[in-house]
């Protein structure tokens, strides 16, 4: 099967600093990759690399498509979280209620607290029909109740068909295969 | 996804600070009477030009809201995730900005010309070499805007790389507003083009050296 995410050989250069080399790693349908290591060993490059947004220093990177949540809101402040959320298409309502923000739907954006806010970041990715989803320390600031949706949205998303690479210093509930970066 | 995009840029200028940059033109024309004293037949040769710095001066002012706001706040990133190039995100911001900013300044420029006491016929080239420059004017700014996206001390850099880049529309901009014959208003068009067609290449290229 035709995996979403493959690393060939991949190597990430941060000014001036090598982060990891010839790193390989791929991630087929259902498959879910938790991403570990210290503070500044490359998981953030990582994820940037997977999504495209930075360029390699060498190694070839294949990706089908993926949607990103991290520490970026990339919501309109001014706008109420469904317009926000809406400019980005996708199925937001359904993504609203699974991170049980429906009740918010008319808040602005600048008025979310932290933990709102990821549940929003969290809602983008979950909005989007992108079958590849890469997630920069998803459990920061949420709570236990966010935790325990994420958990459910993830194991959804894994059962049709989806591929989930997250980077995070806690557990991640679910089956999940580890890599260690920095080790 | 383009038009979402010109859409939402335009409703945030609207909302936010679009009065700002004609607010500042007014200001700027309004000055130059004082600085050069209420002699009609001085301030009727000098108008147009003033004009031309006025509407220079006030393409400065948004250029900090442009580009680093969305850069900032991860907008751009989820652009090119959601499979628009970065080119299409810089013509998209060049559509906007110049709706947000073209004709409030052509309007801002009636006042302006009767404080100055433009002749009347002078106003109509004024007008009209105004329409063809802003174009240009609003490319640069969002290039320049792309360019320091990110930078310390981005609208102080921004201004001194924006005015001197803004010369050769200076010059056949404030050329057709005084002299029709002169075939300045071809030129002025010419460079307004090349600066549109250049914006979304370097807006793009920018933005993407600026994820590096």
């Amino acid at each position: 099967m035709k995996p979403l995410l493959r690393f060939d050989r991949v190597s990430c250069r941060r000014g001036g600093r090598l982060l990891f080399e010839d790193l390989d790693l791929q991630l087929g349908p259902g498959e879910a990759l938790h991403l570990t290591g210290p503070n500044g060993s490359g998981k953030s490059s990582l994820i940037r690399l997977a999504a495209g947004l930075l360029r390699a220093e060498g190694g070839t990177i294949d990706r089908s498509g993926a949607a990103v949540a991290d520490e970026h809101l990339a919501l309109d402040r001014e706008l109420s979280l469904n317009r926000a959320l809406a400019f980005w298409g996708g199925n937001f309502d359904r993504a609203m209620q699974a991170l049980d923000l429906a009740r918010l739907a008319s808040v602005p954006v600048r008025l979310l607290s932290t933990g709102q806010a990821k549940r929003a970041t969290l809602a983008r990715v979950a909005a989007s029909s992108a079958p590849l989803w890469l997630l920069d320390e998803p459990l920061n600031g949420l709570d236990a109740d966010g935790v325990e949706r994420l958990e459910a949205l993830l194991a959804a998303h894994l059962e049709k068909g989806g591929a989930v690479l997250a980077a995070s210093h806690g557990p991640l509930g679910g089956s999940w295969s580890k890599m260690e970066l920095g080790s | 996804m383009i038009g979402a995009l010109i859409a939402r840029d335009v409703r945030r200028a609207i909302g936010g600070a679009a009065w700002l940059p004609v607010g500042f033109f007014l200001v700027v024309a309004t000055l130059i009477p004082f600085a050069v004293g209420p002699d009609p037949q001085l301030l009727g040769r000098i108008a147009s030009g003033g004009l031309w710095i006025a509407a220079l001066t006030a393409a400065l002012l948004p250029i900090e809201r442009l580009v680093e706001p969305d850069r900032a706040s991860g907008v751009l990133d989820q652009l090119s995730l959601h499979g628009v190039s970065e080119e299409a995100v810089g013509a998209a911001k060049v559509s906007a900005h110049w709706l947000t900013f073209g004709p409030l300044l052509l309007v801002a420029a009636l006042p302006s010309s009767f404080i100055l006491g433009l002749a009347p016929e002078a106003l109509g080239r004024t007008i009209i070499a105004l329409t063809v420059g802003t174009p240009g004017l609003a490319a640069l700014a969002v290039m320049v805007a792309a360019l320091t996206a990110g930078l310390p001390r981005a609208g102080a850099l921004a201004g001194v790389m924006l005015l001197p880049l803004a010369v050769p529309l200076l010059i056949f901009g404030a050329g057709a507003s005084g002299d029709a014959a002169s075939g300045a208003l071809l030129l002025e068009a010419a460079i307004s083009l090349l600066l549109v067609a250049a914006a979304p290449l370097v807006t793009g290229a920018a933005i993407r050296a600026a994820r590096t």
